[in-house]
């Protein structure tokens, strides 16, 4: 195996885990900003948490698994992109420790003060990455600063631009329906049925900042400028999902409605990483300073020892992961047990 | 105050913080696993009250563990980008094996075990918290093994074209000793701090009369277990020391406060330094012992601090090879000590549970409750050790610290982290504590009443 066959395999491989951790998590985000809008009552709240409360923790390793696959195989784009982000990523990380500690602890007491305090801790925890996390994709494509030696050199300040911040608000709004439509099909009753309604309003907002965003990105920047047809397709594809994801949800299909906002967020992160490829880190001073899967990444070497262990392990993972899915598979109902 | 130094704090005082949790859920896991286990075989309810009452603790401490860990995996490229550019090819391999491996294997059963009491069949649900047990060890071979390479590289090579480190022998990464010894070191040093905990809180209840025959059966199996594993955890402490005299002897002189290359080697039991913390005072030394120790007879050459620092001085080129004594010295005396308590008063637990709780050793109980912080502080002063007996290298011989910062972070966006970290962290440790303590205290009869989920109108506002 050639050296460079390697480093797109790896660049595929890591593509990889940044969607499903963004599939997967997605919904888990969205439930739960809307905890505290869907829930009317301590029990009902407890309901809503339950529909994820098997899965989240699994969700989240997909994001650890993402970075220590990026530090093994191209370290020089995880040491540029975390230290570049730095900040963002504080703020991320206290909203991932809030976030984890408070699914664990809301119940732990049964002060309705204690417990309302940690289903705002979850919101938080939940809408921060949401909107981090799209406006850390959108600096990824439009490019940042980063100097000769591979050295972001932007601050903060620079990541808040109005591109980045559109989507930002996007995945937001994406995660948010795409969440709502599961936390419909994983309860019954009046949960069901607002988290259907709120879907349902949800949507014409996802689809019209998506599309915003991508005509903010033609006009205002060049991330478009050498745009290749599969990116356009990539791109159609998204918007035709969160549409086509609005008609199933009036008709009730939710079913149907949870794959096509599945699939806007897959297409969308593709079409992130094929606008990058082969780039990493898209310098915005030089475009020879850019980070690429060559100068990025770790040798041979190592890329074949990843292979080897990637080709073993993920196949087993998803494969106890999706049955762990498949074991609670059921509602959450007025009579499940809401033991825990 | 410079990125490094504040970028050090940040690092030592999250990873410290982290393994406040690691080593009992290292540890605990397995206890649980012994309670279901014998509950499935026997259908005894008494065990899977046992499994449900520790387990309740084991939860509250393990979401601790996750998301302090997921602070220091970003760390390494926030504020290490240097470090991480430099180790990527070797070092991020295993972190990558500990994920895949180990962290989807505990994060998905734990998941199955905590929702799965009343929907999957009983052997399935054993088996989930054994995976459990059985990942969170997997993760502390191969975050070790990642360790074990910084404090003494093996299989690798140095790219001249690029300056990086590229593995070249994933066995000799994946079968180091040092990495073997490390895990032998910290999985019994788990052990030792569940089954401290686990004893702790038995003996509370214990000694106030409250269900006893509960209590008297996690007090046995901890007294057992403790016993065994301090004893391993000082036998494997041991052979680490030697082989650290090898490996990295400024490390083991630095732990031992011995300046000058001796043979015999004097132990030192005591010693006073000056403010620098480099310099000794005033010592109490006991002649021979040291070599004793090392080698089991009187006689044997120990390298000594400043002959060290002269040969690096050659090799390395000029500079200040010497970590602080004071602290290396003191936290291994510390370490050891507790070590050597802990063999005794788990002696003196196993002791009580076989003899049928004598009462004239049995009014002792009541003090038992304080022996859960031992674990906590040997486990911080072994790691303390380990991390600054290496300075000023972060990866021994290869790279120093000072030269793994990230080179873009200026000294005021640390220092807000930092402190935005040691905010949250202390409030955090004030939650933990105090849901510990209430479900410690709380006892097993107490657990179901509390955990079902019924909305507070209708229980009313009482903690
Ligand atoms: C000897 C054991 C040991 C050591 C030295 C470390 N950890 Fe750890 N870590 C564990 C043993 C462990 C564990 C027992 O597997 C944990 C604790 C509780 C838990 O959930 O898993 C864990 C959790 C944990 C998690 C969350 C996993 C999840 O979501 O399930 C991450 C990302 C890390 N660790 C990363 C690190 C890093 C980057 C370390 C190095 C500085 C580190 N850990 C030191
Ligand atoms: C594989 C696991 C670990 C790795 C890769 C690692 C790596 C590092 C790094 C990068 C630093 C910062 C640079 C420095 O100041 O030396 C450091 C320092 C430190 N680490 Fe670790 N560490 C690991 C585990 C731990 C654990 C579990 C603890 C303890 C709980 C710990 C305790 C410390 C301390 C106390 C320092 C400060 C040393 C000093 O500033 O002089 N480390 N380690
Ligand atoms: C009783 C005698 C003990 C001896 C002789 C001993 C020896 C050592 C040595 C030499 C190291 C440094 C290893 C290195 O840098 O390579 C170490 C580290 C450590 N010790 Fe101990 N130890 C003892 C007891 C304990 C106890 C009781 C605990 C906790 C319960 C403990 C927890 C640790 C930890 C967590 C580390 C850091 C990880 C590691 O280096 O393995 N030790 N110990």
């Amino acid at each position: 195996m050639s050296t460079e066959f390697l480093q797109t395999l790896w660049f595929i491989l890591i593509a990889f885990l940044w969607i499903g951790f963004f599939f997967l998590e997605g919904f888990d985000y969205g439930v739960g900003i809307l905890l505290p809008f869907l829930g009317r009552d301590d029990q009902e709240r407890r309901r809503i948490i339950n529909t994820i409360g098997p899965f989240w923790d699994g969700n989240e390793v997909w994001l650890i698994t993402a970075g220590a696959a990026m530090f093994a195989t191209f370290p020089n784009w995880y040491a540029t992109l975390f230290s570049g982000f730095y900040l963002a990523l504080v703020l991320m990380l206290l909203a991932l420790i809030v976030r984890g500690v408070a699914f664990e602890f809301r119940s732990k007491d049964r002060r309705p003060t204690w417990r309302r305090t940690w289903d705002w801790m979850i919101f938080i925890g939940s809408l921060v990455p949401a909107i981090l996390w799209g406006i850390a994709m959108g600096n990824l494509i439009r490019g940042v600063p980063i100097d000769a030696s591979m050295n972001y050199v932007g601050g903060f300040s620079n990541l808040l631009n109005p591109f980045a911040l559109l989507c930002g608000l996007s995945s937001l709004l994406i995660f948010a329906t795409h969440g709502a439509i599961f936390l419909s099909l994983k309860s019954e009753e009046d949960i069901e049925a607002r988290a259907s309604a709120t879907a349902k309003r949800l949507w014409p907002f996802a689809l019209t900042s998506y599309i915003i965003t991508v005509v903010v990105g033609f006009l205002a920047t060049n991330i478009f400028d050498q745009i290749t047809v599969i990116q356009i397709v990539l791109l159609l594809i998204t918007g035709a999902a969160l549409a086509t994801a609005g008609w199933l949800i009036s008709r009730l299909r939710n079913k149907e409605a949870f794959i096509t906002t599945g699939v806007s967020i897959v297409f969308s992160t593709i079409a992130l990483f094929a606008s990058l490829y082969p780039r990493v880190m898209i310098s915005s001073l030089n475009p020879d300073w850019s980070l690429t899967i060559y100068n990025a990444s770790s040798s041979s070497y190592s890329l074949k020892v990843m292979s080897i262990i990637a080709l073993i392990f993920v196949p087993i993972v998803l494969l106890y992961q999706g049955w762990s899915y498949y074991i609670f598979r059921e509602r959450i109902g007025r009579e499940s047990k809401l033991e825990y | 105050m410079d990125p490094v130094i504040l970028s050090r704090w940040q690092f030592a005082l999250t990873t410290i913080y982290h393994f406040f949790f690691v080593p009992l859920t290292l540890g605990l896991g397995w206890f649980i696993v012994i309670w279901e286990t014998i509950y499935v075989r026997t259908g005894n309810e008494v065990y899977k009250r046992l499994a449900k009452f520790w387990g309740k603790l084991f939860l509250i401490n393990f979401a601790m563990g996750v998301v302090t860990g997921i602070v220091l995996e970003f760390q390494f490229g926030m504020n290490w980008s240097g470090f991480s550019r430099f180790v990527g090819d070797v070092f991020g391999v295993p972190l990558a094996l500990d994920s895949l491996l180990a962290f989807f294997l505990e994060s998905v059963f734990l998941g199955i075990w905590i929702f799965g009491w009343e929907t999957v069949p009983k052997r399935l649900h054993l088996a989930s918290i054994f995976l459990v047990a059985l990942g969170s060890n997997i993760s502390a071979f191969w975050i070790l093994t990642a360790n074990a390479w910084m404090q003494g590289p093996v299989g690798y090579m140095i790219n001249e074209a690029t300056g990086r480190a590229e593995l070249m022998d994933f066995a000799a990464l994946a079968f180091n000793p040092r990495a073997w010894l490390f895990f032998w070191h910290t999985i019994s040093a788990g052990f030792t701090t569940a089954a401290f905990f686990v004893l702790g809180i038995s003996a509370y209840h214990l000694a106030r009369n409250q269900n006893v025959d509960f209590f008297r059966r996690s007090f046995r199996l901890a007294a057992t277990i403790g016993l065994i594993a301090a004893v391993v955890v000082g036998v494997a402490g041991h052979v680490q020391g030697t082989y650290l005299l090898e490996v990295q002897p400024m490390a083991a002189a630095a732990s031992e406060a011995l300046w000058d290359t001796a043979d015999p080697a004097p132990f030192t039991v005591v010693a006073i330094f000056d403010s620098t913390g480099k310099r000794e005072t005033w010592s109490l030394q006991i002649p021979k012992a040291l070599s004793l120790l090392y080698f089991f007879r009187p006689e044997g050459e120990v390298p000594g601090i400043n002959q060290i620092q002269a040969e690096y001085e050659t090799l390395y080129g000029p500079g200040d090879y010497v970590p602080l004594v004071a602290l290396t010295f003191w936290t291994f005396r510390i370490m050891v000590g507790l070590g050597l308590l802990m063999i005794t008063l788990g002696a003196y637990a196993l002791f009580l549970a076989v003899r049928n709780w004598p009462s004239k050793w049995a009014r002792w109980l009541k003090w038992i409750i304080w022996v859960i912080p031992l674990p906590y502080l040997a486990n911080t002063a072994g790691w303390v050790l380990t991390e600054t007996g290496r300075q000023p290298w972060i990866v021994q011989g290869l790279l120093k610290t000072v030269d793994a910062v990230s080179p873009n972070l200026e000294a005021g966006t640390v220092l807000l982290s930092l402190i935005v970290f040691v905010l949250i962290y202390a409030v955090l440790i004030a939650i933990d504590v105090y849901l510990l303590a209430k479900y410690s205290k709380a006892g097993p009869d107490a657990e179901k009443q509390e955990s079902v989920d019924v909305a507070p109108s209708v229980v009313g506002a009482q903690g």
